[in-house]
């Protein structure tokens, strides 16, 4: 596969991360998505910035990456999710989002635009992320493998090949979001 | 073009667009999906580490997200760097303890405000390792792979979020 050597080189791929990193955040600073007020405006559905860039990113994204794959380029990385981990921890993650005011991501943005709630917010999601490791080995035996999701992807769920699928999803993104600017988000 | 970057804010689909090709290039060069919250968990571990590195490496998560500093734990990192240089060269840069729409409804105590934000960090750190990733990791990298758990994890990351945030300032499309 190309660029094995770079991936493989443990050094680059810090000085690559961090270079990510800053372009990751200096994007989300710019799409004003590191506000408090925009996040809590699509949580309350004033304001879909959030949901634009956000359908924008995965209808570029999966496209781009969907042609690299089929020529060999990349691989998918992909966790296969269930309803005890997928749905439940989707739903203690919405509260905190909802409370917070920032992703993890839009979070550490936002520290660097100088919101100091976002840096506490950081502080609290290592806490935490520190309170899920050392329940991992209960949950994990309890909970999280319960009600295992059937499929990876959603072309394997639906038995139809990707090549179908990405076209489809992509016609459904531009709707969405002609529909939400239409109605004036 | 010097204009383009002191811009306060760009459109949300420059933006959104430019974050998919950023996911192309860390797919390419990094073999890595774009994601923030792992990078909070190493942290935690570097924390246990710190506390007790005998019990830290006993510890079976931490044998599965390693607390070094890596790819994807400097990134956070970056994203801190990133949001400055975006606020600075805009001159948007300034310190904030309470938000406005919070203030609004809460008033301006920032000892308030830092104490809910962290009760909210802790949930979302929490549900974000629960559910296997973040905004990015599943709502982004995720579910443009088109990962099945990712798209239901969004899904419902938006349902919680949406239901608290009804719940704290009133549905306002009620």
């Amino acid at each position: 596969m190309a660029f094995d050597e770079l991936r493989a080189n443990p050094k680059a791929q810090v000085i690559l991360g961090l270079i990510f990193g800053i372009i990751f955040g200096f994007l989300l600073q710019k799409g004003g998505v590191t506000n408090y007020d925009v996040i809590l405006g699509q949580l309350l559905l004033t304001d879909f910035t959030v949901v634009t860039v956000i359908m924008t990113a995965i209808l570029v994204g999966m496209i781009g990456i969907y042609i690299m794959k089929a020529a060999g380029l990349v691989h998918l990385h992909i966790k296969l999710g269930s309803v005890g981990a997928t749905i439940i921890g989707g739903l203690i993650f919405g509260a905190g989002f909802a409370i917070l005011g920032y992703c993890p991501g839009t979070a550490a943005a936002a520290v660097g635009s100088g919101a100091l709630d976002a840096l506490v917010g950081m502080i609290g999601i290592v806490i935490g992320a520190g309170i899920f490791a050392r329940l991992y080995p209960r949950l994990d035996r309890t909970i999280l493998n319960k009600g295992v999701f059937p499929a990876e992807t959603i072309p394997e769920l639906l038995g139809i090949r990707a090549l179908f699928i990405v076209p489809v999803v992509a016609v459904l993104i531009v709707g969405v979001l002609y529909l939400l600017q239409m109605i004036g988000f | 073009m010097i204009e383009w970057f002191t811009a306060a804010t760009w459109s949300p689909y420059i933006v959104g667009a430019g974050i998919g090709v950023l996911v192309w290039i860390t797919f390419l060069l990094s073999d890595q999906p774009l994601g923030a919250s792992t990078a909070f968990a190493k942290t935690a571990g570097m924390v246990e580490t710190a506390i007790s590195r005998e019990k830290a490496e006993s510890m079976a998560y931490y044998q599965k997200i390693t607390p070094t500093i890596d790819w994807q734990w400097i990134i956070v990192i970056g994203i801190v760097i990133g949001g400055f240089i975006s606020a600075y060269l805009s001159g948007t840069f300034s310190l904030l303890t309470v938000p406005p729409l919070f203030a609004g409804a809460f008033g301006t105590d920032a000892l308030l405000r830092a104490g809910v934000a962290l009760l909210g960090g802790i949930l979302m750190g929490l549900g974000a390792r629960w559910a296997g990733g973040c905004t990015s990791g599943h709502g982004i990298s995720g579910t443009l792979q088109l990962a099945l758990a990712s798209w239901v994890a969004v899904i419902f990351f938006f349902i919680g979020g949406i239901l608290v945030a009804g719940m704290i300032y009133g549905f306002a499309f009620l």
